[in-house]
């Protein structure tokens, strides 16, 4: 079903949703660097600071710098936080208090077209964060890989699946205090999927809870690029985000349609 | 008004906007349709000029012509001089004639417009029944919903009377005023506490012989009369002496309480 809305969906139309949030961060340019600087923080004081009381860590049958081993996870940590803050905080200030989706729905663009038009513009943005901070780690030498540079797009990838899933998220928050929930969703992930320590060292009854979270999957696909481990588990993991980004799709455009053209 | 704005779907039976069907053509429809919604619902991050220019958009107009298009329509709603300031400081007479302006962008065939001078002042009103008298010549067609009977009046060439749902009157205003009013209306006040009440009811049989229709009020009386002059003279010749005697034209707003009553409706 959701195939067929796909077909239907007008580049054009969902380009202008992208286009008016350009027009408006044109100004606050500055606001849009801060995202950036956040996961950096992480990285220097855990990652350097703490990573010179931690050491090594066992990886893939060997032992990497803490650093190396926290910074792909950072990337990921970065996308996720960027997309889920633009489509959950941002999305439902424009849904319910500036109610500005009423007025785009009364013109042709559909809520799909929407829903990918606030992805899209998300993407963009995160996209631009993951390319800097990527940078920073090939700088900081803490890309040991080649394969590092397709953790850019896995980066995306990460943050299309949280983008997706935030939108759907938002479309069922009912005031400024349900935030409280996306934040304990964020900070749970931030600190429990795989991020901070390998999966191995968990005990083993939470390892399945991680392995739910798309978090974990994308952190493994990341610091796997970053260290050079390929596998074809990656693609499955890789799957799972796609799937992640299916499903959020497929809610938001619902649940924005029934939210606004009831 | 949802419905017709192909964003709601239709809840019953079939509906066609402009010949095509509004359950299958959605935003064919909507691209030929502008909408002035009750709330504004301004973008309130972006400028005047922005604000119709990102709409233009979302229609997929081109973006110098939408520069253009955005000049003009600031230029007919008398809001050029403010293209560059942000929508929030603005009165909300201005913020309507925005809203207006948002919904010729696309060179519309049909505009839908709710309640559109709601809780403006007096000059704002006017100046937006005259921008939309001049889009009507202009061969606009509108639609429009509202409370205000002199709206309708200065607006419509046809208009329906709805209560609780159902079409219960259609016509022009004049036709409408022929049909369930009278000419002229009498409105007679007298010193008296319920002209409802008993003490009215005597009055009300002993003017009776004077008028098409008397309707008792609490505090007044109204003789529906083709002739008010001589329904007056007619009062004053049976000797009743009325505190205070008004005679006007009849309106639509005689219309409409005639057919949806006076009962208070929440």
């Amino acid at each position: 079903m959701l195939t067929t809305l796909l077909l239907r969906v007008s580049p054009r139309r969902a380009g202008a949703v992208v286009e008016r949030n350009v027009l408006v961060h044109r100004r606050g340019w500055v606001v849009l660097a801060s995202g950036f600087f956040e996961p950096l923080l992480y990285l220097l004081s855990l990652g350097i600071g703490l990573g010179a009381l931690v050491g090594r860590v066992p990886f893939a049958g060997e032992s990497v710098a803490y650093p190396v081993f926290l910074a792909p996870a950072m990337l990921a940590v970065q996308a996720m936080n960027a997309a889920l803050t633009e489509t959950t905080f941002n999305v439902f200030g424009k849904l319910k208090y500036m109610r500005l989706y009423d007025a785009v729905l009364a013109t042709p663009v559909t809520p799909l077209e929407l829903a990918l038009g606030e992805i899209g513009w998300c993407l963009a943005r995160s996209g631009l964060y993951s390319g800097a901070f990527l940078g920073l780690m090939a700088l900081l030498g803490l890309t040991p890989s080649g394969w590092a540079i397709l953790a850019w797009p896995a980066a995306v990838l990460i943050g299309f699946a949280f983008a997706a899933l935030g939108m759907a998220l938002t479309t069922f928050l009912r005031s400024w205090q349900d935030f409280d929930y996306v934040m304990i969703i964020m900070m749970v992930m931030f600190m429990f999927a795989g991020t901070f320590t390998p999966l191995g060292a968990y005990p083993a009854w939470a390892r399945p809870l991680v392995e739910l979270t798309p978090l974990y999957h994308g952190v493994t696909i990341t610091r796997g690029l970053s260290l050079g481990h390929l596998d074809l588990a990656m693609l499955g993991h890789a799957a799972y985000l796609v799937g992640c980004c299916i499903l959020g799709l497929w809610v938001a455009a619902r649940r924005l349609g029934r939210l606004l053209q009831p | 008004m949802r419905m017709i704005g192909c964003v709601s779907p239709p809840s019953a039976g079939s509906l066609h906007i402009l010949g095509l069907d509004a359950a299958t053509h959605g935003p064919a429809i909507r691209s030929r349709l502008g909408v002035v919604p009750q709330q504004d619902s301004l973008d309130v991050e972006l400028s005047l000029a922005e604000n119709l220019t990102v709409y233009a958009r979302y229609f997929g107009i081109p973006r110098q012509v939408a520069r253009d298009r955005a000049a003009e329509l600031l230029k007919f709603v008398q809001l050029a001089d403010r293209a560059d300031s942000k929508v929030e400081p603005l009165s909300g007479g201005m913020k309507r004639r925005l809203t207006i302006a948002r919904a010729l962008v696309n060179e519309p065939d049909l505009v839908l417009l709710d309640e559109p001078t709601t809780g403006l002042d007096p000059q704002a009103r006017h100046l937006v029944w005259e921008r939309l008298y001049r889009l009507k010549q202009r061969g606009v067609t509108l639609v429009l919903t509202t409370h205000y009977m002199d709206e309708a009046e200065q607006l419509c060439d046809r208009l329906v009377v709805m209560d609780a749902g159902r079409i219960v009157a259609e016509g022009s205003p004049s036709q409408l005023i022929a049909r369930y009013s009278s000419r002229e209306v009498v409105e007679l006040r007298f010193g008296l506490d319920d002209l409802a009440g008993p003490a009215g009811a005597e009055l009300v049989k002993a003017l009776e012989p004077l008028a098409d229709r008397i309707e008792a009020l609490p505090d007044r009386l109204l003789l529906y009369t083709d002739d008010g002059d001589a329904a007056t003279a007619a009062v004053a010749a049976r000797s009743i002496e009325p505190t205070s005697v008004l005679v006007r034209r009849s309106t639509l707003e005689d219309v409409f309480l005639h057919l949806t009553g006076r009962t208070l409706v929440d």
